[in-house]
């Protein structure tokens, strides 16, 4: 048997942690390829609605990821985003899913190499954790 | 047979005529005796006369700041008086501080409260049908078929009202009646702090058989102040956040999504489970996010009307330990 594979979908904003993703990809970092990137315009964007939809159809992880708090392309966009972060996580391990499977981190557009590090720790930490068996939709959705 | 809830009824009532017959008010939102000894139900007097109905005890589960939002006689110009308990006036303030209603055009009957009775426990101490029930604060009356029965309200008061912080109205017009002592309160969240402390499987095996039953009638969502969206996310189709059947995810999808919209705002009135038909307690959803608003960020919803609620406001040292 192969060894477990997860995915992995990762919220990234436009202005910093995409720009993180190019240049690791442009600076030849590597690491594995179990992440799905979506770019969101800001990690305020991110609602708890967009994560548990990624958990219900089958990720194994979401990593969300955005500016470091101060440098917010829309200045205080990640700050009210951290508020939202903390409570639902919160939340959501306290409803049984396990730590670890929801992941946040700052990463500006000049840290290549610390998204790469990233990367690699988040897919380790989710293939750690094995496959997803909680909050998945396994009835077929009509309409 | 009892002063105090005696007293309180007859303001409420005079204070309604007052306002009505001075035209201050196009209605007033109170509780009138339900078809049940142990319900009440939302009345809004329009008269003097039809005030005579409206009275409060400790079956007036609802929160009726509910029937503030999706007014569409007059809205925004309207003025309407309304009969609050303490955390319900919490909401008031929280409507407030969200631009649903103006404050000038509230006339607000405060009520400080001793405290709701369960009904199911109201139901298993009485051991037959309850025909009425008085309150007097401590003690309830209940008048069966076979006679009254005295017993301490101690015994049956709902859970939220066990861990209150504001039994008080925190803003209010009148008064209907004596300030209460506020509760001193041990161990506020230990129901929150016992199911932080299980494993992962615990937890799910806990909020599976919590959730069983559900049937997604949305009782607790139409009950709640909170849940005023044009369009709740539950309805909407495209994309569809949340399906539609009563399959374990779809419902547990609900649940969290429904405590997280009301974090930072919820005020512990109950409401949401006195209305569950099948006696789900989900109020121990909204619960942990009311523990992570005060540890997290000192909040206490409705408190204080030029307050911003949490999840519209920050502070640069918010904590962010589970950040990397």
């Amino acid at each position: 048997m192969t060894a477990f594979e997860p995915k992995i979908i990762t919220f990234l904003c436009n202005w910093c942690s995409y720009g993180a993703a190019d240049l690791a990809g442009v600076s030849r970092f590597q690491y594995p390829t179990n992440m799905r990137i979506i770019r969101v315009p800001c990690s305020g964007r991110i609602s708890p609605k967009m994560i548990l939809h990624a958990i219900r159809n089958g990720a194994d992880g979401v990593w969300v990821s955005g500016c470091h708090p101060g440098d917010c392309h829309y200045l205080e966009g990640n700050y009210y985003a951290r508020r939202k972060f903390a409570l639902l996580k919160q939340l959501l391990e306290y409803t049984g899913l396990e730590p670890g499977r929801l992941q946040f981190s700052w990463i500006s557009s000049a840290e290549g190499v610390k998204f790469a590090d990233v990367a690699c720790r988040v897919i380790d930490e989710i293939k750690q954790l094995g496959p997803a068996t909680h909050l998945i939709k396994t009835l077929v959705e009509v309409a | 047979m009892n002063s105090r809830a005696q007293l309180i009824n007859q303001t409420i009532k005079q204070i309604s005529k007052k306002i009505l017959e001075q035209g201050r008010v196009d209605g007033v939102i109170g509780f009138r005796q339900g078809s049940c000894g142990y319900m009440t139900e939302p009345y809004m007097a329009k008269t003097s006369e039809a005030a005579d109905a409206l009275i409060f005890d400790c079956n007036c589960r609802m929160n009726l700041v509910t029937y503030l939002t999706h007014r569409t006689d007059r809205a925004g110009t309207d003025k309407v008086g309304i009969v609050v308990k303490g955390c319900d006036s919490r909401n008031l303030v929280t409507h407030i501080i969200e631009n649903k209603i103006k404050r000038d055009q509230l006339y607000i009957i405060g009520v400080p409260c001793t405290g709701l009775a369960d009904k199911n426990a109201l139901i298993a101490a009485a051991g037959t049908n309850i025909l009425s029930i008085e309150d007097d604060g401590k003690t309830l009356f209940i008048t069966t078929e076979t006679g009254t029965k005295k017993i301490p309200k101690a015994d049956v008061l709902q859970s939220n009202c066990r861990t209150c912080i504001r039994k008080n109205p925190v803003i209010y017009d009148e008064l209907a009646g004596p300030l209460v002592a506020e509760l001193e309160i041990k161990a506020r969240f230990s129901d929150v702090d016992k199911i932080e402390a299980m494993a992962a499987v615990e937890k799910q095996a806990l909020f599976d058989g919590l959730l069983s039953e559900c049937i997604r009638c949305y009782a607790c969502r139409n009950a709640c102040p909170l849940c005023y969206c044009p369009t709740c996310f539950v309805d909407e189709s495209r994309p569809q956040w949340v399906g539609k059947t009563c399959e374990a995810v779809d419902v547990a999808t609900y649940h969290i999504l429904r405590a997280f919209h009301d974090a930072g705002r919820c005020t512990d009135c109950g409401a949401c489970e006195a209305a569950c038909p099948l006696d789900i307690k989900m109020r121990i959803f909204t619960r942990k996010t009311i523990k992570d608003c005060v540890e997290n960020y000192g909040w206490e919803a409705g408190m204080d009307e030029k307050l911003r609620p949490a999840l519209d406001h920050f502070r640069l040292n918010d904590p962010q330990a589970f950040i990397r």
